[in-house]
Parts: structure tokens; sequence; C-alpha cells
């Protein structure tokens, strides 16, 4: 079936690759954008979309999500993951290999991309791990997995303790141009910790672990990368300091970039000890939706981390989305599984930095597009004339209320559950085929793309 | 004046004049024990449930006496023995003891918070009789009581609490409760086994101050609250050797000399002889560790009354 052609109009275009950033119409011809000017004509059969008021981007870019498939598929799959992040605002995710079996052989690989082809509503992209069944020592054959369409190399959940190990996978993957991504905590001062140290851990008696565990991990693996000329990607800053230590390694030339996260940018710990709001906002002391790790920090970390991402001194937005079963987040807090659902929370709580002032709408924007293509080198995130159609729309002033019931996703965990958001999603477009609408969202759209 | 909560997870939001409710509740309770049959009709037709996920004397045997002399049945729960073995989940385990029809949890645990997660599921009050690191209110309304019972109002006391207070409920509970009460409170013990951030707790208003050298802490105390070191921290990383701990942090008699005249010496049990307190003073003319115990019953009368909607006169209409 030929994709219809579609007209945008008149909505706030913002094209950080080109530097735009104006009231302009978008042309999609046969999948891929044609045009982007004034008035343009509409093709016959064209369908229209009336943008005033919104902004068309290019669609958002995860550079770091958990899809678990195979494996986990109670927790989420690769077709669930994908109308969740279609949700979110992206077309293009990047999945991390912790999956079971391990993202470690060609043919882990192969079926991931096999699944999603037939599955996905969007662009997936895996990871393949750093070393094999991420044990942290033999490294995988990084150039089988290249091969394979494996886009970078990650033990992402398990730090990458070995010091030895890590410098000669910084090295090994630069024969293949890609990254080597690390959860960067220090496996001791972590062990058995299930929050940041600091007041909220100290008066809740509960096993904490402190930023420098971090900070100590991700000095080590940027000087790794001084090393060895090996491209590094420090996964989802948490800390403070982490961020003048990746300034200082850029400083001083090494191929070096960082990830934040919405929450980590947005949640302090204090609410593991419980948020007072009013009806679904009320978190209980303890809840579990509250566990991620790297864990919520502190106010002066948030600080922090927004001013490095405004700066550009922290390249990108993941989301870490990582989905759990309920009855793996309903448990004593020790015991619960770390991480929680962000496709569809993502990019709206990103969103209130920008209605705060941390930062402007087109830096968002080309943190979330160009940015995380340029650590594993993708040719997406633009919306140059001649390529795929992947945009998302948004009204950045919609008002809405985060609801987890209604999550695309499988894993209906997230600490911003009844919290109000401004700004949202209104339709994403993948390879010029609409793969979410927010007006036809009570029937979200399912099945794959193009058949 | 009733107690208008349901659950007792921790003293961290506990009024001045709620505890003071269940001390002086408790008092009721010490007369009613002190019958020749120390035993009330009051909460015939309720079933207390002790769910133990982790070893206990004292405690539990504590509220199984509270229930009895109360009158109410009790139902011990531990974690071998049970469907708990089996793997069952914590969450599944309070829906069945629900579905059971039980009118009180009492709940022990090696987990920080799972009390709270109770309190989630449950409609009927939680009492938490421990959990984790985090907090014991009812050995602290014992502490307090006793204390009480024995020096008057608590407010301007002197409380230096010594040994490992990171991985103490008691400590944190005490904290909470002293606090609230007005005393002052001295944290002693190991710098890597004492969280600074206790000092900075919400509502404490620098009355908890922080100390590693023992001769100085407990200068002028009117309490000192020895807490048991616990075997697992010997482990060279936490501490060098129970040899090193106890010449540093034992109260001995050459220390409780420096304290006032009359000081109370409390230990929440089991204690370590010879390691965090010398034997002499375990069971000496200072000691009130035996009333503690014994006061533990009182209190947890007083607590569970208290909770399931009772008013002040309690042991009086019992009669």
């Amino acid at each position: 079936m030929a994709i219809r052609d579609v007209l945008i109009r008149s909505g706030r275009v913002i094209d950080p690759a080109a530097n735009r950033d104006e009231i302009a119409d978008l042309l999609i011809r046969a999948g891929k954008i044609e045009a982007v000017g004034d008035s343009l004509g509409t093709p016959n059969g064209a369908e229209i979309i009336d943008a005033a008021g919104q902004v068309v981007a290019p669609g958002l870019v995860d550079p770091h999500c958990h899809l678990r498939q195979p494996g986990f598929e109670y927790k989420e799959t690769i077709g669930s993951g994908s109308l969740a992040a279609a949700a979110g605002g992206y077309t293009t995710i990047c999945s991390m290999a912790n999956t079971e079996p391990v993202a470690d052989a060609r043919a882990v690989i192969e079926t991931i991309l096999e699944v999603a082809e037939r599955d996905a509503v969007i662009r997936v992209l895996p990871l393949a791990s750093v070393t094999v069944g991420m044990q942290g020592r033999q490294l995988v054959q990084m150039g089988e997995l290249s091969d394979a369409g494996a886009i970078g190399f990650s033990d992402d959940g398990i730090p990458l303790s070995s010091t030895h190990t890590m410098r000669t996978a910084l090295e090994y993957a630069t024969r293949f141009g890609h990254p080597v991504a690390n959860h960067a905590e220090d496996a001791e001062l972590i062990a058995g910790a299930a929050m940041h140290e600091g007041l909220t851990s100290a008066r809740l008696g509960l096993p904490a672990a402190p930023r420098q565990a971090e900070e100590i991990m991700i000095g080590r693996d940027v000087l790794l990368s001084e090393l060895t000329g090996g491209s590094y990607y420090a996964l989802h800053l948490s800390s403070g300091g982490s961020v003048e230590l990746i300034r200082r390694a850029k400083e001083r030339g090494a191929p070096v970039r960082a990830e934040v996260t919405p929450h980590h940018l947005t949640l302090t710990d204090a609410i593991v000890g419980g948020r007072n709001e009013p009806d679904a906002a009320h978190l209980q002391p303890y809840d579990a939706d509250t566990k991620v790790n790297p864990p919520l920090r502190e106010q002066s970390d948030l600080d922090l981390l927004r001013e490095g991402l405004a700066s550009g001194v922290i390249d990108c937005v993941g989301s870490d989305h990582a989905p759990h079963a309920r009855h793996e987040k309903e448990v004593e807090y020790a015991q619960a599984a770390s991480g929680f659902s962000c496709f569809e929370t993502a990019f709206a709580t990103m969103l209130s930095l920008v209605h705060d002032g941390v930062l402007d709408l087109p830096t968002l924007i080309e943190r979330m597009t160009t940015a995380p293509c340029r650590v594993y080198g993708l040719p997406y995130g633009s919306l140059s004339n001649g390529v795929e159609a992947d945009i998302v729309i948004f009204d950045p002033d919609l008002e809405w209320t985060v609801d987890r019931e209604q999550f695309l996703s499988k894993g209906k965990n997230t600490p911003y559950h009844g919290l109000p958001m401004k700004g949202c999603v209104t339709r994403t477009i993948f390879g010029g085929v609409t793969v979410f609408d927010l007006a036809a969202a009570a029937a979200p759209i399912s099945g794959s793309v193009g058949d | 004046m009733p107690l208008t909560r349901r659950n007792l997870l921790d003293l961290d939001d506990f009024q001045r004049d709620e505890i003071s409710l269940i001390l002086d509740t408790s008092v009721s309770m010490t007369e009613i024990l002190s019958r020749q049959i120390p035993r009330v009709p009051t909460l015939r037709g309720t079933t207390i449930a002790n769910l133990f996920y982790e070893a206990s004397t004292r405690t539990r045997v504590s509220f199984e006496l509270a229930a009895r002399a109360l009158g109410a049945d009790v139902v011990n729960v531990t974690a071998s023995g049970s469907s708990v073995e089996k793997g069952e989940s914590l969450v599944d385990t309070l829906r069945t003891v629900q579905a059971l029809g039980v009118d009180v949890v009492v709940m022990r645990h090696h987990d920080a918070g799972a009390p709270y997660l109770a309190a989630s599921i449950l409609d009927c009050p939680v009492i938490n009789a421990g959990d984790g690191w985090h907090a014991h209110p009812s050995q602290a309304l014992l502490d307090l009581y006793t204390v009480r019972s024995h020096l008057g109002d608590l407010a301007g006391l002197k409380l230096v609490i010594v040994g490992d207070i990171m991985h103490s409920r008691v400590a944190r509970s005490n904290i909470w409760g002293f606090a609230r009460m007005g005393a002052r409170i001295t944290l002693c013990g190991p710098p890597q086994l004492v969280p600074r951030e206790l000092t900075q707790l919400p509502g404490t208003d620098g009355v908890i101050q922080m100390e590693p050298d023992f001769d100085l802490a407990v200068e002028d105390a009117d309490v000192v609250m020895v807490l048991r070191i616990q075997q697992e921290r010997m482990d060279g990383v936490h501490l060098p050797d129970l040899r090193e701990y106890a010449t540093l942090y034992a109260l001995t008699e050459d220390r409780l000399a420096r304290a006032r005249p009359g000081a109370l010496v409390m230990h929440p049990g089991p204690m370590n002889q010879g390691v965090e307190i010398s034997a002499a003073i375990a069971y000496g003319p200072n000691s009130v560790v035996e009333e503690q115990v014994t006061n533990g019953v009182a209190i947890r009368m007083a607590s569970v009354y208290l909770l399931v909607g009772g008013g002040e006169e309690a042991g009086a209409n019992g009669d």
C-alpha cells in the first residue's frame, strides 16, 4: 500500500540539525520529507494536519531504554514498548542488552531486529552487551555483533567493574566505530544499596550509596577514554559532581558523551520518604515506584545536572524506560526491582524544564534528537529534505495528568502518577505514517507499519 | 482522648501529646498487670496476628502477653514454618492473614518499610514491631516510659545512645521519641556507624549531637542507652574486632562515673556482656534493663488498645 502524502500546516518547525525555528509548512511525500517552507501546495489526496499553535520537530530519539524482549515479555515486549515510545513522541529507540538471553550473540541481535520489524511501530536499534552474559569478563564478538546490527555496547544494569576489561572494550570498539556505554557505579559502594545516601536514607534506615559511587566510576571511565581514544558514553548521570568530571574530560579532548534522564533532573530522594500530595499523586513512604538505579538524589544534584544539560556538557536525554510487572514493585523496598516506565512521561517531564526556563525549546529538541544520534552515529533526528519522515507534533501548553493505567507500556509503575504535566505529544509520524494520534488515543494504533 | 491514627509505624510524626497519651495509658496497664489476675476482657473477640519475619524473643512474647492481658486472641505467624518458606510474597501473606479475619497485625520484618507496605494493603491497624534498620516504635515508647517513671519530666534530659547507630531501629525510634519530648540526644559510636545526617532530622532543632569519643559523650548524661553490637559488623570492614570496640565503646564503671549520679543504664537486649556493656553494669544499680522488658508489656497493651479505638480509661473500664 502506498503511503499517503501528508502536509503539516502552520506549525512551529524546530529542526536543530538545520538551525531552523520558524512557523512553516512541512510536506511529506512517499514517507520522506519533501519540503519545509511557507504556504506549500497540497498534493492530491494528501492528509492535511493543522499544526497551528503546535511544534513540529524531528521524531525523538531515545538513546537508552529497556524493551525486555526476549526473556521478560511479561514486563514489556518490543511491540508494546514501541507503542508506548510512539505515544511519547519517539521514532527511534535504542534498547539495552540485558534481555534473557543477553544480547551478546548475533542470534539475539537478529531476533530483536526481526521482532522489531514485525511488531514495532517505530525504529528499534539494539545495543549489544560489552561482555559475554554481562558477566564483566570476556569481551563479546564486537565485529560479529556490529555486523548483525548492534549500534553500541553496554552492560547497562550492571556496572562494568573490571578496569582492564573496560580499557580493552574501549580500544576494541574503536575498530567498529561504536561507543561503549557504562552503568557507572562502584559495585562495592552500591552493594545492597536501595537508595541515595543522605538525610532521607538516614531517616528511613534504608541501605544507601553515596553519589561518589557514581563519580568514582565516571572518573575512571573518562580517564580510560582519554587513554584509549575509545568513544565513551556515560549513561544516566545522577550526581551533580559527575558533570564536572565529564566537562574536564571533554576539555582534555577525550571522546566522551553523557546522558541524563528526566527523572534525575526532576525528582529527589525525598520522595522515597513519601509525597504529601492529594489523591493519586500521594506516595506512601517506601513506595517502590521511587526506586531506580542510579537512585534519585538531591536538589543540589538536580541543579548541576540541569546546568550541565543546558550548557551541553551533558549531551542528551535518555529515558531509561525500565518497565516492570506490578508484583515486582509491590514488595519490600530493598527487594523491589529498580526502574519504571518512562516513555510516556519523559518528554512532558522535559518540557517542564523548558517552562521553568532551564533550557529553551530548540535546545531541548536538540538534546533529544541530533545529540543522541551523534552518540551512536545514527543518520536520523533531522527534518532535512529527502530523509525518512520521522516527526513529532506536540502542543507545548496542553495540560494533562499522568495516569499509569492509561500507559501503553505494560509497565504501570511511575513516580509521576497523578502529577500534572504541561505539554503533550499530539501526533507521532514514522516514515510518513502516523503511529500515534492523541485524538485517537482511546483506540491506539497497533500492528506493524507499512503492511 | 483517643489516638487518632490507625497505625503505629514510627514515632517520626507523633506529637508530644500523643506520646504522652500512650505513656499515661500504660500507667493504667501497669496497674492491671500488678493485679492478682492480670487480665481484663476489654479486647475480647479481637484477634491479633503477630507476623514475625525475623527472630525475636522479648518483643514477640511481650506483644503476646499484652494481647492476652487485654483478653484478645493471638495468632503467631513466623517466616519459618509458614508459606513464606514456600516463597509467598509479603503482600500475598498479608492478604491471606486479612482474609482469615484478624483485627490487628503486629509485624517484625528484616526490611525497612515493610510495615508501610502492610499498612497500605490492610484495612486493620498495623503495629511495627521492628523493620530493618528503620524503626521500633514500641521499644522507644517503653524506653520513654521507663525513663519517665524514674526521672519524671523528659524535657531537658541528656540521653546518650552509644553503638552501631546506623543499623539500629531502636536508636532511630528513640531519637524521634526523646527529641519530641524535649530531651537532648548525643549519638556516639565509631564514625562509620553513625550517619552524620541524623543530626539534621527535620523538626529536631539542634537537639541531636554527635560525639565519637564515648568518654566525652557520656559526661553529665542522665540516660545511657547502649546498643547491641552485632557480630556481623565484626567483618573487618565495619569494625576491626570486638576487642577494639570494647576498648573504645563499652560502657564500663569508669565511663559511667562520668555521667550524672543515678544515671539510668538501658539496653534493648539481647546484651553482649563484656563487649558493649560490662557485666557489673548490665545488672548493676543503675541498670533498668529488666524494667524495660517488664514495661514493654504495658506499653504494648496501651498501643494495641488505643489503636483499636479505646480511650484513656481502659484499665478502669476493664473491671
